[in-house]
């Protein structure tokens, strides 16, 4: 079966029973904080390091070793819930949640159940639709079982301990694209409050989708949870995908497809989820208060220092570079892709670049120069640059190759353009001295251009420009030329 | 200072052993030779220790006779119970499951001893994981009480406990979570300290309940246990629940003037034999002699504390056992098994005995979805309401005056098949732990009991980070009592 979206809408049509269906959808998104080192103990946080060997024995659950809680993550999550607009606990406290598992050396993981950090707050979309948030935990990760390695499975701990935080929506969401809006909002905030790097390619940001259709008004329909989707468009795939296999079971009045509360996993090769486990077999987490950590205390004081360090939101960033710079949408989109390049962008305007020149170089000359090409730069190297762009001292193409010298030898623009002889002639007396030179003996075109052809005069613009040795701005040349034109 | 003879070392407290090292009375290579010596012979007799390393012990030994800085426990031998960590050394917690599991790590408690100039002798025999009050449940065999072989010495620190009474060690560490180092110490006629909950790091204390679990030392005299706490207590950066505030200091007392000590009625009423009840009452009058004024008052919760103690401990000890599930460390089960749950199911079910089977699985009960507010948020709220009837105590009192344990020394193999009569052993001592509230255990007069002669204990209970209030009363009762110098028959045994 194949359900029609209905225009301008959330709602979907099935052309069998002329039915109408609506999505109900929550999130729980798990975040990995940017510290260098584990929620619990000392041990470093290192992507791809051989396995176990960022263990110790605290998140190896040694007999007898104790938590013993990192404040850099509990400032990050408190920063990550004023990004937001939560309102952060006075106080709050760990649970033990059980379950056994190989990758969970404790057997309980440290979480926080009934008196989270934080809770409120929300995302508001682009429609003005606020997406809500219930509440945002800090937990510590589990360690990775690998599967495929043999006939057995290898426990790797490195990741056990690493902290997360662990923010659940209302179910407010009514499409996939309202889902992957709300996420990658979300991802941007917590990038730009450096919370976390959210590298879904590292797994820094794993997604569960909780799921359900409904006729418009009806109560909620029984939900199924689709678990640990590590990209957006999986998210916004498998949603479509439990859209249509829900109503489908709905409508078919089938018992055998009757929806049951479930967990299921999405399968990335064949676009199908699949079920996991049912309600009736899911564990029971007998959530304890964690008798190793002391109560937290939350005083206003640290939350206010948190807060002076949030930086500006994101998308009101955008809105002020539009209004106060006129950046175009799309480029203010594209400055803002992290907090590390909105900073230095703002650094060069501060720096003395004009913002609309500046986001087109940096867009369009720095950051397709070379990966790292903004590390290898000074903000204020980019700003000279751009300002004698602008002001017709140094050519485009100029610009580009003083780009490359600064970038390998980290020569400051002004004396690359002074070494090789790229300032540009603004003499307008020499100017007309080339062009008058370039006119010598072209009648013809002189007459063309007399004779209303303006655009004869292209042929002229090549001579002029090479007597001028490339330090001539083409358009200066082209309007002095014509100027010379019709003054003779 | 004349000359000490050789043997005797055996009946020196830790705080004159470690003064005749400092001074260069004594070696301390003789001490710990002789020491270790004696622990091996008597083993066989009383099953104290799990784990002895005499030579690791020696080394030490060495090293210690000729270093330059001498500490407060210069070459005193210590002993330390099995479920605390020592670098190297065998802690199995008396189970199968962690057989030959030796520490990669030491923990805070024995590291400050350690770096006092203790040397720690062996790991000891206990209940498993700290769980019973017999000494019985340990996988490798029962400790027997120097005092009486065919007794128990108490648990769940019974090899500790049994290597201060037998004179192997002047001073070991236990732990105690309900009365697993006050009640071998009613037994087996020694001093023990429980501190205030979180006085001493549990830092490497292997978790039994960790909300009631106390690092606690054992020894032949008060100033021992002092001297311990003092060197033990403190901040420790990996035990987040550790105190952060500093042990008072206090002289000792020369008397109890002045000082209003609590009889709680209920306490009083416990005590099941005649015998037991003189014993009691001779502390008390001592107190009275001492110059305390004596004040009966009433705890009415003392009946719900076994019951709520058992309710809570098994619950924190049904999660806190979850790590053995025989992956990274201990016994795995023959790996025949088909899934992992199939291998976790058959390590647990090899590796733990049935009195830690029952508490794992009277916790996971008592916390599973439908039973939890029944049983474990009921007992949550009964503590609390516990630790209100202690503080409304001190109101009238500076401190309660208790006897330990209902009952000495009971028989092996006596209450092994009923389990609730063995958990009604810890009707006095389960109270204070609830409440996390220091309490010294003395030693008060000997009794005549089923035909011999068996030691009895008291506990001097303070507020909250009086820990130095308790020891200091205990001591001055010990003194009245003429206890201070009491010596198992053990002490004669000649190695």
């Amino acid at each position: 079966m194949n359900l029609v979206r209905q225009a301008n809408t959330t709602t979907w049509l099935s052309p069998h029973t002329g039915q109408v269906w609506e999505l109900v959808i929550g999130l729980e998104v798990h975040c990995q904080l940017a510290t260098r080192s584990k929620l619990f103990c000392g041990c470093a946080i290192e992507f791809g390091a051989a396995p176990n060997t960022r263990v110790c024995a605290v998140c190896s659950a040694q007999p007898g070793a104790l938590p013993v809680l990192n404040g850099e993550a509990l400032r990050l999550a408190v920063r990550a819930g004023l990004a937001l607009g939560c309102s952060i606990a006075a106080r709050t406290h760990f649970d033990r949640k059980h379950y056994f598992y190989c990758d969970l050396p404790k057997g309980y993981q440290i979480s926080q159940a009934t008196r989270p950090f934080c809770t409120g707050g929300g995302v508001r979309l682009r429609s003005g639709k606020l997406v809500r948030l219930q509440r945002i935990h800090l937990e510590e990760d589990a360690g990775k079982a690998i599967h495929d390695r043999g006939p057995w499975t290898l426990v790797d701990l490195n990741r056990a301990g690493v902290p997360l935080i662990e923010s659940v929506t209302e179910a407010d969401l009514s499409a996939p694209e309202e889902a992957v809006e709300y996420l990658t909002a979300l991802k941007e905030m917590l990038q730009h409050a450096g919370v976390s790097a959210c590298d879904m390619e590292k797994g820094e940001l794993r997604c569960d989708v909780n799921v359900s259709v409904r006729k418009p008004g009806a109560a909620y329909g029984t939900k199924v949870e689709i678990k640990n989707l590590n990209s957006f468009r999986f998210v916004a795939a498998a949603i479509e995908y439990e859209l249509q296999r829900q109503v489908a079971a709905l409508e078919s009045g089938d018992p055998a497809q009757r929806l049951v509360q479930e967990t299921r996993l999405w399968d990335t090769e064949q676009g199908v989820t699949r079920s996991m486990r049912t309600k009736e077999g899911a564990a029971d987490y007998r959530y304890m208060p964690e008798p190793d950590l002391p109560e937290l205390q939350l005083p206003a004081s640290f939350v206010e220092r948190e807060r002076s360090m949030l930086g500006e939101p994101p998308a009101e960033r955008r809105a002020r570079w539009q209004q106060q710079w006129h950046l175009a949408a799309k480029d203010a989109e594209a400055l803002t892709q992290t907090r590390e390049l909105a900073d230095w962008f703002e650094a060069a305007v501060r720096a003395g670049a004009p913002p609309k020149e500046c986001a087109s170089f940096l867009l369009n000359e720095v950051l397709t120069a070379q990966p790292d090409s903004l590390s290898l730069l000074l903000p204020r190297q980019v700003a000279s640059l751009v300002t004698m762009v602008a002001a017709g001292e140094v050519s485009h193409a100029s610009a580009r190759s003083v780009l490359r010298v600064t970038l390998a030898e980290g020569t400051e623009p002004e004396v690359v353009v002074q070494q090789q002889g790229l300032r540009m002639v603004l003499d307008t007396r020499q100017i007309e001295a080339w062009c008058r030179q370039a006119l010598v003996g072209r009648e013809a075109i002189i007459a063309d251009v007399k004779a209303g052809k303006a655009a004869a005069v292209n042929a002229l613009l090549g001579p002029a420009l090479k007597l001028a040795a490339g330090k001539a701005n083409a358009a200066v040349v082209r309007e002095t030329l014509l100027r010379l034109i019709a003054e003779s | 200072m004349t000359r000490p003879t050789p043997n005797t070392w055996l009946h020196l407290d830790a705080t004159q052993l470690a003064y005749e090292h400092r001074s260069g009375a004594r070696s301390v290579v003789d001490t710990i030779a002789a020491c270790c010596a004696r622990s091996q012979r008597l083993q066989p007799r009383w099953n104290a220790f799990l784990a002895l390393d005499c030579e690791r012990a020696l080394a030490r030994a060495h090293t210690l006779e000729h270093a330059a800085t001498r500490g407060r426990l210069h070459g005193v031998p210590i002993a330390v119970k099995a479920n605390l960590a020592v670098e190297g050394l065998e802690s199995s917690c008396a189970s199968r499951m962690l057989v030959g599991w030796r520490a990669p790590y030491t923990a805070t408690a024995v590291a400050r001893l350690e770096a006092e100039g203790a040397v720690v002798i062996g790991t000891t025999n206990m209940d498993e994981y700290a769980m019973g009050s017999s000494g019985e449940s340990s996988a490798f065999g029962p400790t027997h009480n120097p005092w009486d072989e065919a007794r128990a010495p108490g648990g769940s620190s019974s090899g500790s406990a049994a290597a201060v009474a037998g004179h192997l060690v002047p001073l070991a560490l236990g732990s105690d979570t309900g009365g697993s180092v006050r009640q071998p110490a009613a037994w087996c006629g020694l001093a023990g300290f429980k501190p205030t909950w979180g006085r001493i790091s549990r830092y490497g204390l292997v978790a039994y309940a960790s909300s009631l679990d106390c690092v606690a030392p054992l020894a032949r005299s008060m100033r021992d246990l002092d001297l311990a706490l003092d060197i033990m207590a403190g901040p420790d950066a990996r035990d987040a629940t550790c105190s952060p505030t500093a042990l008072h200091e206090s002289a000792p007392f020369k008397d109890l003037q002045g000082l209003v000590l609590g009889v709680p009625h209920e306490w009083r009423a416990a005590l099941s034999d005649g015998p037991s009840r003189a014993a009691f009452e001779a502390c008390v009058e001592a107190a009275r002699a001492a110059g305390a004024r004596i004040v009966e008052l009433s705890l009415p919760l003392t009946r719900h504390a076994v019951s709520c103690y058992y309710l809570l401990a098994t619950v924190e000890a049904a999660s806190n056992l979850a790590r053995f599930d025989g992956l990274r460390y201990g016994v795995r089960a023959a790996a025949h098994s088909s899934s992992l749950a199939a291998s976790i199911s058959s390590s647990r079910t090899q590796g733990f005995g049935a009195e830690v089977k029952r508490r794992i699985v009277l916790g996971t009960y008592a916390l599973s979805a439908g039973h939890a507010e029944a049983w474990h948020t009921h007992a949550a709220k009964v503590r609390t309401l516990v630790c209100r009837e202690f503080d409304e105590a001190w109101g009238a009192c500076d401190a309660l005056l208790g006897p330990t344990t209902p009952f000495p020394a009971i028989r092996l193999g006596e209450r092994s098949n009923d389990p609730l009569s063995l958990y009604a052993c810890d009707a006095l001592t389960t109270p204070v732990s609830l409440a996390g509230l220091p309490a010294a255990a003395l030693r008060t007069p000997l009794v005549e009991h089923e035909g011999g002669q068996l030691p009895t204990g008291a506990q001097v209970v303070t507020p909250h980070d009086a820990d130095r209030l308790a020891l200091r009363i205990a001591e001055v009762l010990e003194t009245q009592l003429g206890t201070q110098a009491l010596r198992s028959p053990a002490a004669e045994v000649q190695a």
